[in-house]
């Protein structure tokens, strides 16, 4: 029902009964036409690259016929992958260091959170708004001076190089949106639990964590998926295969020479995907609710 | 009743003063005592891994090569008389404007396409649509690189299919630029999308229907009341992810990585050519502060943004 | 249980907004206080002084012959009801009631002993394990309520803590609510902007207007005598008439001179007290319910003819409308069989022995 009725309108079926049914089921086939187009767009990289993955290597190499159909499907791809000891070991890694920065991230930012939005102190509206500004430093503003101070620690080429730098990209944003749900609740809550006899720590504790739980889920899978996600940092400070999360693992170390072991590639890459796909599959609301939450909050 | 046991609590942390404070304003000390506590991490990564580096950068990129000596603006004028360089300036501004027009018109097609089929179906078809931007782009780019593989490439098949001849996609410049971007946008587009759709859901009915009892047309429907609707969030979204893009590294390293011959890089891949692959930390700092006016003036406007919006809804 | 004393009570918010201009009030052990006044006049922010959720400016409060002016809110010993409940939305309705004894540490087996009491007072046992969420907008009322009870404490606050209900179940709570007091007996300060919930509950009602104290005395003494001219309109409802009058000495008596050349006689036994005021402008008060048809035979009626304009069946009354020259809108309460249309000129009676002159500049009543 927007621009796209219009031609429907000067067809002189408008004054007619039904024109406005006509109209309307104009607009959904558009409506439908254009999501088809857009799912088919959207999905066929991730489509093409399991159909490479399903390949044997002599189907792959054949240049005849259609490749975006498997003649002869095969997990080989997968199992070659998934003994190769180096991938197993980006997968852990991988593991290690997101879940340690998902923890550090809600730890610093919940409690920052609650501090900014309901214990008005001394520069906290700045605070508040330094934080904004700091998630908007992109990691490619900072990868230099990083590079030189986390090498000054002697923490190149290790993943807990990539566990202290990884916060500088989900902190900032956990905690603005934390604001943002912390300020949506009532100020009476607190002031109510202030009469019952809380302190500050049990007011969070008891009242402002549970109640918000919906937000600290979405800054969790947030962190997930950005530490998971973590490319120039990794590429950066790592150059040992053995220290590398999956990312740049499988950037750049399973490709090698010239001859490309392309299912196994597409097969890596696509179990490397695999996580934080299954989680937004599983919470695809709160997934929702996190992106949106930066700017209809707070 | 019950009183002993919470007046000890309330007890002074901070030492009584010559002139005994009273408890409200212990209690104030108290407050503000614990919230620098819970925020004293946050300064921390706020301070440590963010003011200071970028403070440091700035320091490093007035350096030598090797470290040794301080060279004052140097680097920048160095960059400045580079052919190559310039072009990174112009790619860098070239990509991340078309980039973002384009997600930004697909977004809000996709957003209107999908906020007016019935929302049953809404979830499932928005659930697909935002798988580009759920894959880390590292990965998916891998992907697209395979597709555009000259001998193998999957695009051209179809392409052929309409006989179309086949496209040299990272081959030559501007396919190589072209192809850089058609991954951003399909990475990107997504989010403008599901941006939008917020933006639209927030919109009540009755304004629409009021428009219609004015007698608004389709086209004025989305021109008086939509757009003015969700002016503020298109132009927060448009701004944060022209910074997103700008900075953009994963697509281009993973896909043409600077080439052919340097023609593809944008500031993040060529400072990570100059200051981690050729060794000149010092060059490669000042490559990205360039970065940094720009992203200030963006910042600036996207706090704006978000100011005004708190104050509408607030209001 | 304790008496509340406020003392020169004064207020300022950041930027400068006085909410509370110094005010002065005691209140009794076991008594029901409202405070009552129009939207912005402090109520809350007296409220919320006396509940230690904001701090004091000036002046001082005593809860029990203590001075709590330093002293945090769990440490005063009150307990508060909100306009919006303020339940906490993840616990059961049980975990609700029991979160401020849990906090003190009161033993299992004494928690659940209070709020099993509380529930039977407030009949919510069989809502225990709900969460507020799958509760009535009555039954939220009700465990707020619970929840103060439960706590034992010195001092129950009310905030408005009917306005988000229905007009139906608001009368039910004000019942409820007064059932409670009368079992509990706590010292209650209980603010809302209505004045019929403030006559209905209080022992005592203090009109408030403007950050300052206008009147406090009971239901009755406000609406018989009010001090001011805001209280004398703000009490009552629909509200009371003003017009423009003078007091005119004829022959030993007074009469009081209406707009349209009315002449209604000063009934002898008020006189007196405005013999002195003789040829002064005042304002002439009259309650709707003192307007009505036209009665003879009672010394104290004077009659007066006028226009309605609108006309009101209210089923046991109807309200008829009407102005006269220099007055916004009038009301009188006629009986519902008295025909009555607009434009159609109708007598109607004033009864003089409950009539108010005030002094139009200073709005006191004389
Ligand atoms: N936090 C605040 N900051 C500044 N002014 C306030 C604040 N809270 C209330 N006020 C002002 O104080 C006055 C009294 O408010 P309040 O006590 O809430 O009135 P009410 O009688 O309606 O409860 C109003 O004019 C209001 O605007
Ligand atoms: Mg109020």
């Amino acid at each position: 029902m927007s621009a796209t009725a219009a031609p429907r309108a000067g067809h002189g079926l408008f004054h007619k009964a039904g024109s406005l049914r006509a109209e309307r089921r104009w607009a959904l086939w558009s409506a439908y036409v254009s999501l088809v187009i857009a799912a088919i767009v959207m999905l066929a990289p991730p489509f093409y690259m399991l159909i490479t993955a399903l390949k044997t290597s002599a189907e792959i190499a054949d240049l005849n016929g259609n490749p975006w159909i498997v003649r002869d499907p095969t997990l080989e791809n997968f199992a070659a992958i998934l003994g190769n000891e180096m991938f197993r070991g980006f997968f852990w890694n991988s593991i290690l260091v997101t879940l340690l920065v998902v923890v550090v991230t809600m730890l610093i930012s919940i409690p920052a959170a609650f501090a900014l939005s309901r214990m008005r102190f001394w520069g906290s509206q700045w605070l508040a708004t330094g934080v904004f500004l700091t998630y908007l430093v992109p990691d490619t503003l900072l990868f230099i001076p990083l590079y030189q101070i986390v090498g000054g620690l002697g923490l190149l080429n290790s993943i807990w190089g990539l566990v202290l730098v990884y916060p500088t990209l989900t902190v900032p944003f956990c905690t603005w949106i934390m604001i943002g749900y912390f300020a949506s609740i009532p100020k009476e809550l607190d002031e109510a639990a202030l009469i019952d006899g809380a302190g500050w720590l049990q007011m969070l504790w008891r009242i402002f964590i549970p109640v918000a739980l919906p937000g600290i889920i979405a800054a969790t899978i947030f962190a997930f998926t950005v530490s998971w996600a973590a490319f120039v940092y990794p590429t950066a400070f790592i150059t040992r295969p053995d220290e590398m999360p999956l990312t740049i693992g499988v950037v750049s170390q399973l490709i090698r020479g010239d001859t490309f072991a392309w299912g196994q590639l597409m097969a890596g890459a696509l179990l490397a995907a695999l996580p934080p796909v299954v989680v937004y599959a599983f919470l695809m609301d709160y997934y929702v609710a996190g992106l949106t939450a930066g700017a209809t909050k707070g | 009743m019950a009183s002993d046991a919470t007046i000890a609590h309330a007890a002074p942390v901070i030492a009584p003063r010559a002139t005994p404070p009273t408890t409200l304003q212990k209690m104030a000390r108290r407050r503000s005592t614990i919230a620098f506590l819970l925020t004293l991490p946050l300064l921390a990564v706020i301070g440590g891994l963010v003011a200071w580096p970028a403070a440091y950068a700035i320091y490093l990129s007035t350096l030598n090569r090797r470290m040794t000596a301080f060279i004052g603006l140097e680097n920048y004028a160095i960059l400045l008389e580079n052919d190559t360089f310039r072009m990174v300036i112009w790619q860098s501004c070239f990509f991340a404007i078309t980039a973002v027009i384009l997600k930004a018109l697909i977004g809000f097609w996709l957003a209107h396409m999908l906020h007016h089929i019935p929302s049953k179906g809404q979830r499932v078809w928005r659930g697909m649509l935002l798988v580009p931007w759920v894959i880390p782009p590292a990965l998916s780019t891998l992907g697209w690189w395979w597709m555009f593989e000259p001998s193998y490439s999957s695009i051209n098949w179809l392409l052929a299919i309409f006989s179309v001849p086949p496209v040299p996609w990272l081959g030559e410049m501007w396919w190589a630029r072209i192809s850089v971007i058609i991954v951003n946008v399909w990475y990107g587009a997504p989010f403008f999308m599901i941006m939008y759709l917020a933006a639209l859901k927030s919109v009540p009915d009755q304004l629409y229907e009021a428009a219609d009892i004015d007698g608004a047309t389709g086209w004025q429907r989305l021109r008086y009341v939509t757009l003015p609707m969700m002016r503020n969030i298109i132009s927060i979204t448009v701004l944060f992810s022209l910074i997103v893009t700008f900075a953009n590294y994963d697509i281009v390293r993973v896909l043409t990585n600077g080439g052919p011959r340097d023609l593809t890089h944008v500031f993040a891949s060529y400072a990570f050519q100059v200051g981690v692959l050729s060794g000149n930390i010092p060059r490669g700092a000042a490559v990205s502060l360039f970065m940094f006016p720009l992203l200030a003036v963006i910042a600036f406007f996207v706090l704006r943004g978000i100011n005004e919006r708190t104050k509408e809804i607030g209001a | 249980m304790a008496q509340v004393t406020l003392r020169r009570l004064v207020k300022e918010y950041e930027g400068g907004v006085q909410a509370v201009k110094g005010i002065d009030l005691e209140i009794a052990d076991h008594e029901f206080v409202v405070l009552v006044g129009p939207s912005g006049c402090g109520k809350s922010t007296t409220l919320r002084m006396i509940a230690g959720l904001e701090d004091i400016t000036g002046g001082e409060i005593s809860i029990g012959g203590t001075v709590v002016n330093d002293i945090p809110p769990r440490d005063r010993d009150i307990a508060m009801v909100f306009q919006n409940y303020a339940l906490y939305p993840h616990m059961t309705v049980f975990d609700n009631m029991a979160f401020g004894l849990t906090l003190r540490k009161f033993r299992k087996d004494e928690i659940q002993r209070r709020v099993m009491e509380a529930a039977r007072i407030l009949d919510i046992t069989q809502l225990l394990d709900r969460k507020p969420k799958a509760l009535s907008g009555g039954q939220r009322q009700r465990v707020a309520m619970g929840r103060a009870i439960v706590r034992d404490p010195k001092v129950f606050l009310f905030d408005e803590p009917l306005s988000n209900l229905d007009a139906k179940l608001r009368v039910q709570m004000r019942t409820e609510i007064k059932k409670v007091h009368q079992t509990v007996r706590t010292t209650t300060v209980y603010v809302t902007h209505d004045q019929v919930e403030a006559m209905t509950l209080a022992d005592r009602v203090v009109v408030m207007n403007g950050g300052i104290i206008e009147q406090v005395g009971p239901p009755q003494e406000l609406y018989h005598r009010p001090a001011t001219r805001f209280v004398a309109g703000f009490i009552g409802s629909p509200a009371m008439n003003f017009i423009p009058a003078r007091i005119e000495p004829a022959s030993g008596a007074l009469n009081l001179r209406l707009p349209g050349d009315i002449l209604l006689p000063i009934p002898a036994e008020r006189s007196d007290r405005y013999r002195a005021q003789g040829g002064r402008e005042v304002l002439f008060g009259i309650r709707p319910e003192h307007l009505t048809e036209t009665r003879q035979g009672r010394a104290t009626y004077a009659d007066l003819e006028v226009v309605p304009e609108v006309i009101e069946p209210m089923g046991m009354e109807t309200l008829v409308h009407f102005h006269m020259d220099g007055t916004r809108d009038l009301c009188a309460r006629l009986d519902p069989t008295i025909p009555a249309a607009p434009g159609q000129p109708l007598r109607l009676t004033a009864d003089l022995a409950n009539m108010h002159l005030l002094d139009p500049q200073s709005g006191r009543v004389l």
